[in-house]
């Protein structure tokens, strides 16, 4: 006999619990960085807070660093993507249309790096770095970010996709090659830039090696470094730790839920081609 | 120069207008050098600056004994030779070897599973693909501190809920023979949006034509989906086992926000064990010595996956 028919898809009998166990630790994370501690320490432990209390910001906060972490972090993300978003779409523009001698020599040289991890670097280039003075310095965190071998083949990539006939015109009617690429092949570039822009964004925001190892100094502290540091002090004040958590990882979140499409399709290019 | 002058002015003529294109066509040849080296110039000089120099100054240091105060010693090679003598090392090779041959298959069993259902037309799809996406986009290391939370053994939600199910609550990320288990649980939390994803874009990729005339020669839904959707999703399977295997030989943030490579070193990972030997003790030539060893096992496991699916014909790369 067949079994009776569900009145909804077997499907969610899945979905439900997994989505579920994907989102319920982040919205208790929300919840204990507003809960009283009296709720945190009862047992058996408390979901919903019986109580708001901004307790937890003010003992983050109360961090003297925190706010410069926030600065530094926006810093660090916002000069790697505007650098990332230039010297990329330079490279790949170059890579992919200009006809010089040496091009396929750099292009392999720079595609060959894709294969080292950035792990088998941190030792030479903090070396490098305290020889130029940089470590414990924000130019620390900063410089790894200014271009990727990645970002200057996902830009290759897509301006190979582009039709001739746009640039040709643009030529003829007396532009430079730099013209052309500025006013004809960027603007066409949008949708690649976009997705280049978040990839190097996630990845700066969210990085904690480096900066951990080419930082000692509280002041140049990226958020996440402080947020590993200020973990370290104080481990089982929770609903601070939680709110510490919320304001590291709330920008991304939102700006993942506000803008999903651009960010799933960076996600897939970023797999398909990495 | 007389003997090399032409008898007949025309031919001069020729020459010199030879010699005028040739110099045209060599300064239109500069020029388009120019251009394109300032496209590419200032961009390859730092990819190059910042990893194939480094990369290869790494190796260099690996060959020496060196804390960065007093010179380095050049020792050859026994910072490699000493890796096969350290327990520790060892220790983390293996541990890392373990994190990785769990979380990649899981990761992708997972992944299709999760793509093909999110795949279907029914309500809340998008809910659920939201919630399932999100943990991907938080830090290693704000997924790591709650996950701290979550699985605190005295009054962590995941003890809760075995208590509430009448089970023994566990110690989870303090206990040797749970940790690993525990971090790959945490891992795949934050990485298996990216695996779904991946998917999601896979499946949404095979052509209608191709399951609706399976369907038409008679074949049913499990039918369809080992004969038909399974070999379409083969190329993305051998992509993403390699991406996810990298990520996962690379494992550090979640171990460093969670348990510090404890308890007793069970979840030391190569990644970490470099940081601790390097920038802890420092001791740059041995920790530049495991770091290159990172390279080489990452190298051996990709071109062995590369191998594997080209000798079983699947086209990934």
């Amino acid at each position: 006999m067949r079994a009776r028919r569900l009145p909804f898809s077997a499907w969610h009998l899945l979905l439900m619990p997994v989505a579920l166990i994907f989102a319920v630790p982040l919205v208790q994370m929300i919840l204990t960085s507003v809960m009283p501690d009296k709720d945190i320490n009862s047992f058996p432990p408390k979901f919903i807070p019986t109580r708001f209390t901004l307790a937890g910001y003010r003992g983050f906060f109360g961090e003297p660093h925190a706010w410069r972490w926030i600065l530094n972090t926006v810093v660090v993300a916002t000069v790697s993507v505007v650098s990332h978003l230039v010297l990329c779409s330079l490279a790949g523009y170059g890579f992919a249309r200009l006809k010089f001698r040496g091009r396929n020599f750099g292009f392999f040289a720079v595609v060959g790096t894709i294969m080292i991890p950035t792990q088998l670097l941190m030792i030479p280039t903090y070396v490098l770095f305290s020889k130029l003075h940089l470590v414990n310095t924000l130019g620390a965190a900063i410089v790894p970010w200014l271009t990727s071998a990645f970002g200057i083949f996902l830009m290759r990539q897509f301006f190979l996709t582009l039709p001739h006939e746009l640039e040709e015109a643009g030529r003829l009617d007396g532009c430079s090659p730099f013209g052309v690429f500025w006013r004809i092949v960027l603007p066409l570039a949008k949708p690649a830039l976009a997705t280049l822009a978040i990839f190097t964004l996630l990845n700066s925001w969210n990085d904690l090696v480096w900066p951990l190892v080419a930082i000692n100094d509280p002041q140049n502290f990226t958020l996440q470094v402080g947020l590993t540091t200020f973990q370290g002090m104080h481990r089982t004040d929770w609903s601070s730790l939680m709110a510490g958590n919320v304001v590291a990882t709330m920008p991304l979140i939102i700006g993942f839920v506000a803008a999903q499409r651009q960010f799933v399709a960076t996600m897939t290019l970023s797999g398909l081609k990495g | 120069m007389d003997h090399l002058a032409p008898p007949m002015s025309r031919r001069a003529d020729l020459v010199s207008d030879e010699h005028v294109r040739q110099a045209a066509k060599r300064r239109r040849r500069r020029i388009s050098d120019l251009t394109g080296w300032g496209f590419i110039g200032v961009p390859t000089l730092v990819v190059v600056g910042l990893s194939l120099f480094p990369a290869a100054w790494a190796f260099y240091i690996s060959l020496h004994k060196w804390n960065l105060l007093t010179p380095a010693k050049p020792i050859g090679m026994r910072n490699y030779q000493r890796i096969g003598d350290d327990p520790d090392a060892l220790s983390a090779v293996w541990n890392t070897v373990f994190f990785t041959a769990v979380f990649v298959p899981v990761s992708i069993i997972l992944g299709i599973l999760l793509a093909v259902a999110l795949n279907q037309k029914i309500r809340f799809s998008g809910f659920y693909r939201t919630a399932i996406f999100v943990p991907f986009v938080a830090s290693a290391a704000a997924t790591g501190i709650l996950a701290g939370f979550v699985f605190e053994p005295n009054y962590g939600v995941a003890n809760d809920v075995l208590r509430r199910l009448h089970l023994h609550t566990m110690k989870f990320l303090e206990s040797p023979t749970q940790a690993m288990i525990v971090l790959v649980i945490i891992a795949l939390w934050g990485q298996i949006g990216f695996t779904v994803v991946v998917y999601l874009a896979a499946l949404q990729d095979i052509p209608k034509e191709t399951i609706e005339a399976a369907i038409v020669d008679g074949a049913n839904r499990r039918q369809v989906f080992r004969h038909v959707t399974l070999p379409e999703l083969a190329p993305v399977t051998v992509f993403t086992a390699v991406w996810q295997t990298i990520t996962a030989l690379q494992l550090f943030d979640l171990v460093y926000t969670t348990t510090r490579g404890g308890p007793m070193s069970a979840t030391e990972t190569i990644v970490y064990y470099v940081y601790k030997v390097a920038f802890q003790e420092s001791r740059f030539g041995y920790g530049a010595a495991l770091s290159y060893l990172l390279f080489a096992v990452t190298m051996l496991v990709t071109l062995f996956m590369i191998w594997y699916s080209r000798r079983a014909k699947v086209e990934a790369f």
